[in-house]
């Protein structure tokens, strides 16, 4: 008995350690590229890495974060860059997230490519700026009964280079059933100025991973890591009038935006339609009237829904749309920044096309 | 001739797919493309056309020696593994053309059934070493078959009216039973033993 015991055990042990072996002569020589080089926006940057690992996690290694949300398994089609040489043809895991525009221009999955030999790839230039901080929770207080500020003291690296309104990645570490760290977008509510804060608006999402984490687990002087910045939505280098549209947590990368313009002295006409259901869900409404007066054309304004009888609002009253739709003539010149749910962004974008505003210009990020 | 007849058994008359219904969950699950399915087919042809005799090696001279035939399970799904990653591995390297067809189908069948089961017969039914190529050969070839069959008919599906709780894996499972009862009238021809 023992000893059929002790040889089942030495050959099992035997057929697996030769099969290893095997495996790791066959990684050794096989899957081995050694050093290759990537090549940046045309030289720009020169990256030298162990070839074999997908191009996302190498640039990862390097220091260059592309937004990527499932995490490399090639199911959200985000991590797409150009592989201008080098990168081989496309796999059919790639197809059904590259349109036939991007194939002509190259463009990839940065989770599905190979990085086999030397490449040239192109990247946004803002994602140089992308970088993993560690941070720690300066302040937490209350904007309303659901939305919570949360401001984080960047301790390394120290500074961040941000443009307002874009946003930032925060890791939910694992707690209680969260087995695995998971990643969610916040829009960055401090202005660019203040290069060492990062302060985010979080709203109390019934069931939500990481708005339950903030709510409920965080604490202040607790530390918390984040990536970014990331996002396409910044105010344009344009003087045509602007209309900024926001509801709930939506307030805060035009709130960074403002502040922005307010340093700057920037003259563009600006008008900022900010949404809510009843008074209990504004926040912040003496630091957006106080803008008024320090943002030399900027008017605020604040709109209920559905205000209650002990509110006593005086304001506008009305779905956001309609109250763009009061307050705005004619739009044309105008280009126009959203934030906020999906609902209200489809609906408002369907109101600014009927004021006249060409889709081009019409900027917002859905969270 | 024995080999010749349980090649040809093991694509027609005793079809892995279809009357062992083994590697069901990769046939519902990529049967949706006529292209994706035949790449998937090919993978499959492949992996059982060489692993099933690499079993039988491994089995007659190594485990039948120490008496070690309850470990069969075991063995031959590391054995299937380690094949099938080296195989992914000298692709990726060598053949840019072949990993695009075949490589990336390689890791979702390393764990299919069907591979798994193939070795098992093979070793129930006392096969010698060529007879167990020609059977792996020919029961890759009969699933390839099945999934290229069934892509053809889910592409004719998609303008069918098919009633909403039968639509995806339901009413795949309906028609592998009727492809199944097809496959039956070859019973007559050879006998799979």
């Amino acid at each position: 008995m023992l000893t059929t015991l002790l040889i089942s055990i030495a050959v099992t042990s035997l057929i697996s350690v030769f099969l290893a072996l095997l495996m790791v002569i066959a990684d050794a020589t096989i899957g081995n590229y050694g050093v290759v080089k990537i090549s940046v926006n045309n030289g720009i940057r020169e990256l030298e890495v162990l070839g074999g690992q997908p191009l996302l996690r190498s640039l990862q290694q390097e220091g260059i974060f592309i937004p990527s949300a499932c995490g490399g398994r090639g199911s959200c089609g985000l991590c797409k860059v150009k592989v201008i040489e080098g990168g081989g043809d496309y796999l059919p895991t790639e197809l059904p997230f590259i349109s036939e525009e991007e194939r002509k221009e190259l463009v990839r999955l940065s989770c599905q490519v190979k990085v086999k030999n030397d490449v040239a790839i192109e990247i946004p230039e803002e994602l140089f700026y992308v970088k993993e901080f560690s941070t720690k929770v300066e302040r937490i207080r209350d904007l309303t009964h659901d939305i919570k500020e949360v401001t984080l003291r960047l301790i390394e690296p120290e500074q961040i280079t941000i443009k307002a309104g874009q946003y930032v990645q925060f890791v939910v570490p694992e707690y209680e059933d969260l087995d695995e760290e998971v990643y969610r977008a916040y829009s960055v509510a401090s202005p660019p100025g203040d290069a060492s804060h990062v302060e985010l608006e979080v709203r109390l999402v019934p069931g939500g991973i990481c708005t339950t984490y903030v709510h409920e687990h965080l604490k202040e002087g607790d530390e918390v890591m984040i990536n970014g910045p990331y996002g396409e939505f910044f105010l344009r280098d344009t003087d045509t009038p602007v209309i900024f549209i926001a509801g709930g947590s939506g307030m805060a990368p035009i709130k960074s935006i403002l502040l922005d313009m307010e340093k700057s002295q920037n003259p563009r006409p600006a008008q900022y339609f900010f949404g809510a259901r009843s008074k209990r869900d504004l926040f912040l409404l003496d630091e957006m009237k106080a803008l008024e007066t320090s943002i030399p054309n900027f008017t605020f304004i604040p709109a209920l829904s559905e205000p209650l009888e002990e509110d006593n609002w005086e304001g506008e009253i009305g779905l956001i749309t309609d109250v763009v739709h009061r307050n705005v003539k004619d739009a044309s010149l105008s280009e126009a920044y959203l934030c906020g749910s999906p609902g209200m962004i489809d609906a408002c974008i369907k109101v600014l096309s009927d004021l006249g505003v060409s889709e081009d210009c019409i900027f917002y990020d859905k969270f | 001739m024995h080999n010749f007849a349980i090649f040809f058994a093991s694509i027609f008359t005793g079809n892995i797919l279809l009357t062992n219904y083994l590697g069901m969950c990769s046939f519902l699950s990529v049967s949706k493309e006529l292209k994706t399915s035949l790449g998937l087919g090919a993978a499959v042809v492949f992996v059982m056309a060489t692993t099933t005799p690499l079993n039988w090696m491994v089995y007659e001279w190594l485990l039948i020696p120490f008496g070690l035939e309850y470990l069969r399970f075991i063995v031959f799904i590391i054995v299937i593994a380690a094949f099938v990653q080296l195989t992914e591995m000298a692709l990726e390297r060598y053949s840019e053309g072949l990993y695009q067809a075949l490589g990336i189908f390689l890791p979702l069948i390393t764990v299919n059934c069907a591979i798994l089961g193939a070795s098992l017969f093979m070793v129930i039914r006392e096969y010698s070493l060529s007879t167990s190529f020609f059977f792996g050969l020919g029961s890759g070839i009969g699933w390839a078959l099945a999934i290229v069959a069934m892509a053809g008919i889910r592409q004719k599906l998609k303008t069918a009216k098919i009633p909403p709780g039968l639509e995806g894996p339901g009413i795949t499972l309906v028609i592998a039973g009727f492809m199944a009862m097809a496959f039956m009238g070859f019973s007559g021809m050879i006998a799979l033993s």
